[in-house]
């Protein structure tokens, strides 16, 4: 990382108005709102993941306080995985970390909505920042930036998606440890599936590049990405049976290398013979 | 097994990995080259972490056929995803779908 040279920079450094008591609450309930699909996908994702907590060999107070301090789904699955397979605390911390780092894309991409806002704001939105609430509110954020009034609730938005989408994983999660009890069967249901199409429903739109709507409003497929995604999923098969899934880890890092590599290939190529340049090449930027 | 380290841990680097930029607002930004490789980061982890759970349900086998009601309501997904773009609609069609095969078709 670099020191920003200019730090008080912002491109969007509205004046913030205060907000009242009812655009608070309307800003809340609608950050909630939009945010319930992925609540939908994430009920059965919790519920298993207090079923399978007990059998992974998670006490009970661990189970409760992985869902409401760590507060981070799959990761809470990965962990559960490893301490089944008998890996040490280093191993699940260390994994725990690398599948975490996408946060640091997600906050980068939010930064500039946040920067305005006092340290005790910017740490309980760090704390409560999921792949769900992400993918609920960036896009309501990022358009909202030069619109004053929208800026002064941003915050209180992203906390009614954040509070709605950490209410429904403690419960669930109590839900699942009371139903794993009552019924031992129940990770053989097939509610793992969950997890699986919730993170297809969030990977997919990576796959195409935003349209322009000089080209008529088609959007094209992204190379880069796809062969990010291909790479990164024949390389989790081939290295499955690595311990501690060090497979997870070296796909995720081949995905990356490969998909940041074909979209270096692409900028030089674009460089050399710009004359080349189809329209899918030029959406990617 | 010292569940309070391992709970402490697992909230330090998550908490960690989340406040970094927010935290330091306005002090460090990335280099470009670098925020174009993270930027390939989400897909990569969860892709790695979708592929296994769907072509190996049982974690030990590959099960790359038409009587695997995870790979078939996936690819199924990806397709409705592509199609649409509509999150709820993946989700709940793709959970559906599963269940379907799951109990009743396969």
């Amino acid at each position: 990382m670099l020191p920003n040279s200019n730090p008080t920079a912002s491109a969007h450094n509205a004046p913030h108005l205060p907000a009242n008591r009812a655009e608070i609450g309307k800003a809340l309930s609608e950050g909630a709102k939009a945010t319930l699909p992925l609540i939908v996908g994430a009920i059965p994702f919790g519920i298993l993941f207090g079923t399978l907590a007990g059998p992974s060999g998670l006490s009970l107070w661990a189970t409760l306080a992985m869902s409401s301090i760590v507060f981070a789904g799959s990761a809470q699955f990965i962990a559960l995985g490893l301490l089944a397979s008998g890996a040490g605390i280093s191993v699940v911390i260390a994994t725990t970390f690398v599948v975490n780092l996408r946060h640091l894309l997600y906050s980068a991409a939010l930064v500039e909505q946040v920067r305005h806002l006092p340290q005790r704001w910017r740490a309980s939105m760090a704390f409560f920042l999921t792949d769900e609430t992400f993918a609920a509110v960036s896009s309501r954020l990022l358009q909202g930036r030069d619109d004053p009034q929208q800026q002064a609730v941003a915050h209180w938005y992203y906390l009614g998606s954040a509070l709605a989408m950490y209410g429904n994983w403690q419960l669930c999660t109590w839900l699942g440890v009371a139903l794993g009890e009552a019924f031992p069967d129940m990770t053989g249901w097939g509610l793992d599936f969950a997890m699986s199409v919730t993170f297809i429903g969030m990977v997919t739109p990576y796959l195409r590049s935003k349209a322009r709507t000089d080209e008529g409003g088609k959007s094209h497929w992204n190379s880069p990405m796809l062969i990010c995604v291909i790479s990164a999923g024949l390389m989790a098969l081939a290295t499955w049976h690595l311990p501690h899934k060090l497979g997870l880890i070296a796909a995720a890092v081949t995905g990356i290398a490969l998909g940041y590599s074909t979209h270096l290939l692409q900028q030089q190529r674009l460089k050399r013979h710009p004359e080349t340049a189809t329209p899918r090449e030029n959406a990617d930027e | 097994m010292n569940e309070v380290v391992l709970i402490g841990g697992m909230f330090i680097v998550t908490f960690g990995v989340r406040y970094l930029l927010w935290g330091t607002a306005g002090r460090f930004s990335f280099p470009p080259w670098m925020s174009d490789a993270l930027g390939f980061v989400p897909a990569a982890v969860l892709t790695a972490i979708i592929v296994p759970s769907v072509v190996m349900p049982d974690g030990q086998n590959i099960a790359f056929n038409n009587t695997n009601p995870y790979l078939l309501a996936a690819i199924c997904a990806v397709a409705i995803s592509l199609w649409r773009n509509n999150l709820m609609l993946t989700i709940v069609t793709g959970m559906a779908l599963f269940m379907a095969l799951k109990w009743w078709l396969l």
